[in-house]
């Protein structure tokens, strides 16, 4: 009975930062057998149970239903195999996977797993390319007068909620073989006169980077906001070199930002299929571009499925390496240490 | 320390100008009086009285509004209430971790295997009753799934930090029920469930992949519109529309920050 009270209530204590205001509740008293103490006040459990599930119970099964049912299911469904009409086979075998890693009719090809290995390499160069951005700018931010900042930080949330297919058509345009950045290209000898720049892996990058750079800033300027300055000083009254001065006083203040922007920019720039399909053109497909084809003209589900399992495990594994090696000074115990 | 920094202040403005030169280009061209090339041949507005007189054109407008209206309220509904239960009683610890759980999947699932997912649902529905062929009714139901997520994400926050102790009170003064959630929950509730249903709102405008693989023939939304338009090459009515979706966006994003600050004060 303890144990269904004490946390929750803990935690809410935690959140609002009113632990010393609710002192006068007492949880710990034992009502009796099926009550409990909530709100201050003595219930029926089981009657509180039964009013919390009748509301949650719609969203719950609707969550149940179109959500958690059917990724399930695409583990099922990728053991499967496509009949000769798009139709699905229920034969149960791993063929699929066997397909993903290169294993087909005519023997063994790396297409597939180029595609997954370029999907993440993508992934992480505009992540890195975001990142590489996103500090500068949004220290300019912070560090402007209020009104310009408000003004600044505007201009970021404007291209944020700017539709991605806009944004790349945009791309398409200022790309296109009679406006000047095609034309220098054309001059410099990288493409023949006349050519746009796309499609190709330098627009891909470029409307991958536009796209997620307002969701790595956000963020990030959220915990750049909030930056003690002090300690970048403290640190250069100390002779840290510029670079010190990065690693040991801006990233671990700004990590819970850069966090949340890491994990916006990478797992969606992975999966990535408007912007890749429009400006990188049938040569430079990633995993997203592959999925879509499997159910949309190739009517292969089964192969589909195996693939959204596989995207599934690369984010997985992302976010796990994230963790890993993101992280050189460890968890936020660790920083709490050192400072003490 | 400004002054210092001129480098930083250069790639700053830099950044900038890349996210907004391709956009106000589009605009630029899209009165421009030249139906093929890139080549400026005076000022028109004609691109715009086109766009106004395409039927096409006219009933995605009307889909994507009809869609992020109907999936907003629905959505908005569902995630409040599940915000409520799930903040509001008292779940043994483990139960409320498995919930958090289905409540993040969309947020951290990338958006094409929720697409993936869905026309597998809607595939196998579709089975059991005709109601299911691809169309508005799926394109509803596939945005109402990921706004869920949002709106509760969003209420719950609002009410973690409402706290607990005016609920309390309002019961120590004997509010229960309907009244005490009509009259002292719900209107403190208000900002948070309308931020929610905003958020749901602009999503549901905004989406792309979800709409584009579970939208059918009768149910074109301005993104695939778009997108489908873009496959076949630039023309300057795209550049219009475009430059008509990002002016709407600048003025939500306007209409949103007046109100918070309006809040605020």
């Amino acid at each position: 009975m303890k144990d269904t009270l004490e946390p929750k209530d803990s935690e809410t204590v935690a959140k609002t930062g009113t632990g010393p205001r609710l002192m006068n509740r007492t949880p710990d008293e034992d009502p009796g057998p099926g009550l409990v103490t909530w709100y201050g006040g003595i219930h029926r459990r089981s009657e509180l149970y039964l009013k919390g599930s009748a509301l949650m119970g719609p969203g719950l099964i609707w969550l149940l239903i179109f959500l958690a049912l059917p990724t399930s299911a695409l583990t099922l469904l990728s053991l499967a195999q496509r009949g000769d009409f798009g139709d699905i086979h229920w034969v149960w075998n791993v063929d699929n996977y066997k397909r993903l890693l290169g294993y087909g009719l005519f023997g063994w090809t790396p297409d597939h797993l180029i595609i997954l290995g370029r999907s993440l390499w993508v992934g992480l160069l505009t992540t890195v390319a975001c990142v590489a951005l996103a500090y500068p700018l949004t220290f300019y931010i912070a560090t402007r007068p209020p009104k310009l900042r408000t003004c600044l930080l505007l201009l970021l949330i404007v291209p944020f909620w700017t539709n991605v297919v806009v944004r790349t058509y945009a791309w398409m345009l200022i790309l296109s073989p009679q406006l000047p950045p095609a034309k220098i290209a054309a001059f410099l000898g990288f493409i023949p006169e006349g050519a746009p720049l796309f499609p190709g892996s330098f627009a891909t990058y470029i409307g991958l980077v536009s796209t997620f750079l307002p969701f790595m800033a956000l963020p990030l300027y959220s915990s750049v906001e909030r930056l003690n300055w002090e300690l970048l000083e403290a640190a250069r009254d100390l002779y840290a070199s510029r670079w010190q001065v990065f690693t040991q006083a801006i990233l671990p203040q700004t990590r819970p930002g850069l966090t949340v922007g890491v994990i916006v920019t990478f797992i969606p720039a992975m999966a990535m299929f408007v912007v890749t399909d429009l400006l990188g053109g049938a040569k430079y497909m990633l995993i997203g571009n592959l999925i879509q084809n499997q159910f949309g003209q190739s009517r292969d589900w089964p192969f589909g499925a195996a693939l959204c399992l596989a995207l599934m495990t690369l984010t997985l594994i992302g976010l796990f390496l994230y963790r890993r090696w993101g992280n050189p000074e460890g968890g936020p115990e660790k920083e709490g240490g050192k400072r003490s | 320390m400004n002054a210092k920094r001129p480098i930083v202040a250069m790639v700053a403005i830099c950044s900038l100008v890349f996210l907004y030169v391709p956009s106000l280009a589009v605009a630029v061209f899209s009165v421009n009086n030249a139906r093929y090339g890139l080549v400026w041949k005076g000022f028109t507005w004609k691109w715009y009285e086109r766009l106004f007189n395409n039927e096409a054109i006219l009933e995605a407008a009307l889909n994507s509004l009809l869609a992020a209206g109907i999936s907003t309220v629905a959505a908005t509904i569902l995630g409040t209430a599940l915000a409520l239960g799930l903040d509001r009683f008292p779940w043994p610890r483990r139960l409320t971790k498995a919930m958090d759980l289905l409540v993040h999947l969309p947020v951290v699932t990338p958006d094409i295997i929720l697409a993936a997912a869905l026309v597998l649902t809607f595939n196998f529905l579709r089975g059991l009753s005709g109601l299911f062929d691809l169309g508005m009714t799926t394109l509803v139901l596939g945005h109402i799934t990921f706004q869920i997520s949002f709106v509760t994400l969003v209420v719950r926050s609002r009410l973690a930090s409402l706290g607990r102790d005016i609920d309390e009170a309002a019961r120590d003064l004997y509010a229960t029920g309907s009244y005490l959630f009509l009259r002292v929950t719900l209107p403190l509730l208000a900002p948070g469930i309308l931020a929610g249903a905003m958020l749901a709102f602009t999503l549901s405008l905004d989406d792309f992949i979800i709409s584009f693989f579970t939208h059918g023939p009768d149910s074109v939304t301005l993104p695939i519109y778009i997108y489908s338009s873009v496959r076949r090459g630039v023309s300057p009515e795209i550049h219009a529309l475009s430059t008509l979706v990002l002016l709407v966006t600048v003025m939500l994003v306007l209409a949103a920050e007046r109100f918070s600050r309006f809040r605020a004060n």
